[in-house]
């Protein structure tokens, strides 16, 4: 058989249920692709030996009913697995096995899955490039100079390499959809409360949601169908009926109306950003949907909102890293708050402490409603934008990022153009509403280029739906050559 | 009953000064789990064994609301004629400390469950009303250990997450006394709603105190200092004494008062500084993203409404109706639902009124020597009714029932019992009686003469005489009128 990871996840499903390739056999591919991939540093923690008994026991009694039968996956480091090592990227955890599973990854494990390793992210989910990992920053399969996007970087490094036949990521303010767009793969942040916070290290609570990060657009339906559900764990988590979004992916849109927002065409966006852009809005419009020209007034202001409630709510989150309960201490320190210092100021990077300090100054008294008051209310006009819109379109199309993937370094050291390349992700996360990052085409360098699918909250059926549409009329492929093996 | 005019104030050399006093008291709910966690919050156990991933803040972690909490603190605002939010909301309270393990204390900050509301004050001087600014609800914080080791501070988790009410009273407070009734009523109130034993030696009542000083007739508050986390009415009432005093030397010698958190040394009966004003805590609150805004439904509120217990000043007013006791009487018998219970049985049984005085005599003289609460009483109420009854209808005399009711305390027996296998009945048969005095005249035939002849005093040997034999039953009043008859003759 020629070489299985190169398929999608739904290809590998039919050849593990047809018995063409059994669940030890597809391991081992995997395992063997990790190891001659280390340059990429998109792992943090393998678990080969557990995932080849979980595959054994698989083959032994397979159930090939399950959403995902006998599937070896690897998911970013910032979800808790129960007895294995999880960092979130930072030095303060490099110790800490949590004694739990989060209910994302359990409700994988629940579908036939199994955990074949943790992959590298930017610290904490802070950054754009996994370039604040405590454990390195992880190289783009797509080229060695190359970020492979952040914060879910070893995710979509480990996806576009074949080191997983599919992942998942977390996304706070694009930290799916931005690395899917750097590796020309998909990714989903679905509707803020489709799946459950439950044991997924937080950054900012009220934006932090679970997604799947896939080759394809029916792979992507099949790992949303599998991760997503109520979890009574979690009081923010949608209380509805669990939809089979891969049984219900049609590729028939005719007569939907996909917005096009005036305000997405930035200053100095790259020429082939927005050729993109068009071509896309060519495709659905072939394919019968209506485009309407629409106002999303607000957005301009998602940026600073974004920056100002996701460090708020950050600072208060990391909080409990303060080395008395469990991760790293620090050996010095005289007393209580010396040893806090201490423990705070070796075992967080940089960006993380950015973000701290960020986000303890605008909650400080004398400055709360100057900043956080006044972004949470811009917060609900940056909503009521959307809901505005979402009354008379089905969706929205935007380009993913405002350029292809960036070199290693390039902007390390100018956090807001760092900050910048979340400009069309951001919004999102404020409004709580599913978007879709789909592979659409290549820069003039080779590098592929992503298009974002904006929906109403809850409507992750009809967003997929267009994107399965697209991808079959959109002719991309991701050309990555394996260079690092 | 004669009323007293209010009389506290701190004489200085300059004027007299009234006390202005305003309680934040922190009382924990009684529910069988933590506010956001499913952990026990049985008291006494082993340290941290009572601690969950969330109460111990790991990675991940989200707290869930308890309705059991809500529905208690929904009662307690009730019982305290308060307005019930239908909207509030959780905030994080961010502070370090090593028993607080998530860096934060969920609290309520702008929008509490409960707003305002009062509570009724039996003081000496008339009744008095103490309103109640809000009520809300919060997670506790751990223990840390100081003194098990000379070089580390030990954390216990038990109580970390356990859900306490922070109850706001207006500055309506002005002595001690007012404090201690203050207390103690809303303790009363929220053991018959059963929302807080209110058992202050294990911490479940707890409060600071906030007290300032003002020159009698002055209409503006003084700078308040705030006392933190006094767990005894005794405690509070000396540092308020200690602080009234403190602030009014201040003032005469023309100092001012720094408005600033002190702690109660109960020691050296004394406060002292803990932090100043410039000092405070900026404790950044907002919102917790973790928790949904808290919508109660007026149906809620109102099917709780519906179940509460009648409540002590409606019970009080009730016993003086029904059961024609005065004001004093009530008040006493109402202050423990337990007692208004125990007080309620017997009176269904007895004379009520008669009940009341030998339950607030005999009964709670020996609970008070055994250091028991009524609901331990080692005589039931069914057996103090009898008890009571053999009094009223003259079974036995109020003396002979003193003996009866240690006997039923050693014993266990039933009065009846008692009295009939003891023969301790009173003879009250006329004819017996007449039998058994003539009997003692005869014998003591000289005696007789003696009084016949005008020594009169002999009269009470002879009542002597008649008890002696009798063992004490005699009934009193029988044995002077044929006494009197038959020394006549």
């Amino acid at each position: 058989m020629a070489d299985i990871t190169n398929q999608s996840l739904n290809e590998i499903i039919e050849n593990v249920k047809t018995k063409k390739v059994s669940s030890t056999d597809l391991t081992k591919a995997y395992i063997k692709n990790i190891e001659s991939a280390k340059k990429l540093n998109a792992f943090v923690t393998t678990t080969f030996d557990q995932a080849l008994d979980k595959a054994k026991q698989f083959d032994n009694k397979p159930n090939f009913d399950q959403l995902l039968p006998g599937i070896p996956l690897a998911v970013k480091d910032l979800f808790c697995t129960e007895n294995t090592k999880t960092t979130a990227g930072s030095n303060i955890l490099n110790n800490f096995i949590p004694s739990y599973e989060s209910t994302v990854t359990k409700n994988l494990w629940n579908n036939g899955s199994f955990l074949l390793g943790k992959l590298n992210c930017d610290e904490f989910a802070m950054g754009s490039s996994n370039e604040t990992s405590h454990y390195g920053n992880v190289i783009n399969p797509v080229g060695d100079q190359l970020v492979p996007g952040g914060s879910s970087g070893g995710s979509s490094s480990a996806l576009a390499a074949d080191l997983t036949p599919a992942t998942i990521g977390t996304d706070t303010g694009g930290s799916i959809r931005q690395p899917a767009s750097f590796t020309g793969t998909v990714g989903l942040k679905p509707t803020y409360g489709l799946c459950s916070r439950w044991g997924i290290v937080a950054f900012a609570s009220s934006l932090d949601q679970a997604g799947p990060m896939t080759k394809t657009i029916k792979d992507c339906a099949i790992m949303l169908e599998s991760m997503s559900g109520f979890d009574d764990k979690d009081s923010t988590s949608i209380n509805k009926k669990k939809e089979q979004y891969s049984k219900n992916l049609k590729d028939n849109i005719k007569g939907l109306k996909i917005g096009i927002p005036k305000e997405y065409r930035v200053d100095n966006m790259p020429k082939e950003v927005d050729e993109l852009w068009e071509k896309g809005k060519k495709i659905l419009k072939d394919l019968g949907a209506q485009l309407i020209d629409i106002s999303l007034p607000h957005t301009k202001y998602a940026l600073p909102t974004y920056y100002i409630v996701a460090p708020a709510e950050a600072s208060s989150n990391l909080a409990r890293y303060d080395g008395v309960r469990y991760g790293y201490r620090s050996k010095q320190g005289k007393d209580l708050i010396e040893m806090y210092e201490k423990t705070r100021s070796e075992g967080f990077g940089d960006e993380v402490k950015r973000r701290i300090l960020i986000g303890t100054y605008v909650l400080s008294s004398g400055y709360y409603d100057a900043y956080y008051l006044k972004a949470q209310k811009v917060r609900q006009l940056i909503k009521k934008d959307f809901d505005d819109s979402f009354t008379k379109i089905d969706a929205i199309l935007t380009p993913s990022t405002p350029s292809s993937a960036f070199k290693i370094g390039e902007k390390t050291n100018d956090p807001v153009s760092m900050y910048l390349n979340d400009i069309f992700t951001v919004p999102v996360n404020l409004a709580g509403l599913p978007a879709l990052s789909m592979p659409a085409g290549v820069d003039k360098q080779g590098y592929p280029l992503g298009l974002q699918l904006i929906g109403k909250a809850l409507d992750e059926q009809k967003i997929l739906n267009i994107g399965y549409a697209f991808e079959k009329n959109c002719g991309f492929k991701n050309e990555i050559k394996k260079w690092w093996s | 009953m004669s009323k007293e005019k209010f009389d506290y104030f701190i004489k200085g050399e300059k004027g007299k000064y009234e006390v202005v006093i305003g309680l934040e008291v922190h009382a924990q709910v009684l529910s069988k789990s933590k506010l956001f966690s499913g952990s026990s919050t049985k008291f006494g156990a082993d340290p941290n064994n009572q601690v969950s991933l969330i109460d111990s803040a790991f990675p991940g972690m989200l707290p869930v609301i308890n309705e059991e909490c809500v529905k208690q603190a929904v009662r307690t605002g009730l019982g305290l004629n308060a307005k019930i939010n239908n909207y509030s909301v959780f905030d994080r309270k961010n502070y370090f400390y090593a028993d607080l393990p998530q860096g934060y204390q969920i609290s309520q900050y702008k929008n509490p469950i409960v707003g305002e509301g009062k509570v009724l004050l039996d003081m000496p001087y008339g009744s008095k009303e103490i309103g109640i600014e809000r009520l809300h609800l919060e997670q506790d914080a751990g223990k840390s250990i100081h003194d098990m080791d000379p070089s580390n501070t030990y954390v216990d988790l038990n109580r970390s997450g356990i859900a306490l009410m922070e109850i706001v009273s207006k500055p309506d407070l002005r002595s001690p006394d007012e404090v201690n009734a203050y207390i103690k009523k809303l303790r009363s109130i929220m053991r018959y709603l059963g929302t807080c034993d209110g058992n202050m030696q294990e911490g479940s009542l707890r409060a600071d105190v906030n007290v300032s000083v003002r020159k009698e007739g002055d209409k503006n508050f003084g700078t308040r200092c705030e006392i933190k986390n006094v767990n005894s009415i005794k405690f509070m009432q000396m540092a308020i004494e200690y602080e009234a005093a403190r602030q009014v030397e201040l003032i005469e010698n023309g100092k001012a008062i720094d408005q600033e958190t002190r702690l109660f040394d109960t020691k050296k009966n004394e406060t002292r500084s803990m932090r100043s004003k410039e000092d405070a805590h900026d404790y950044r609150y907002f919102p917790d993203p973790d928790l949904l805004p808290l919508k109660l439904e007026q149906k809620l509120i109102d099917d709780l409404k519906k179940t509460l217990p009648e409540l002590p000043d409606k019970k009080k007013e009730r016993f003086i109706k029904e059961y024609g006791l005065n004001a004093y009487e009530a008040n006493v018998l109402v202050s423990e639902k337990e007692i208004s219970d125990y007080y309620e049985e017997v009176a269904k049984l007895s004379d009520k009124k008669l009940a009341a005085t030998w339950m607030m005599g005999d009964l709670f003289a020996m609970l008070n020597d055994k250091g028991l609460d009524i609901s331990k009483s080692p005589i039931s109420a069914k057996h103090f009714a009898e008890l009571v009854q053999s009094i009223k209808s003259g079974e036995i005399s109020g003396r002979i029932a003193k003996e009866v009711f240690e006997i039923m305390l050693e014993t266990g027996d039933n009065p009846k019992k008692i009295i009939e296998s003891k023969g301790l009945k009173q003879q009250s048969d006329p004819k017996e009686l007449e039998k058994m005095i003539n009997e003692i005249l005869t014998k003591n035939k000289d005696k007789v003469d003696q009084y016949k002849s005008g020594k009169e005093k002999l009269f009470g040997f002879f009542v002597g005489q008649v008890m002696k034999s009798s063992g004490g039953k005699a009934n009193p009043q029988l044995t002077n009128e044929i006494l009197k008859k038959l020394l006549k003759g």
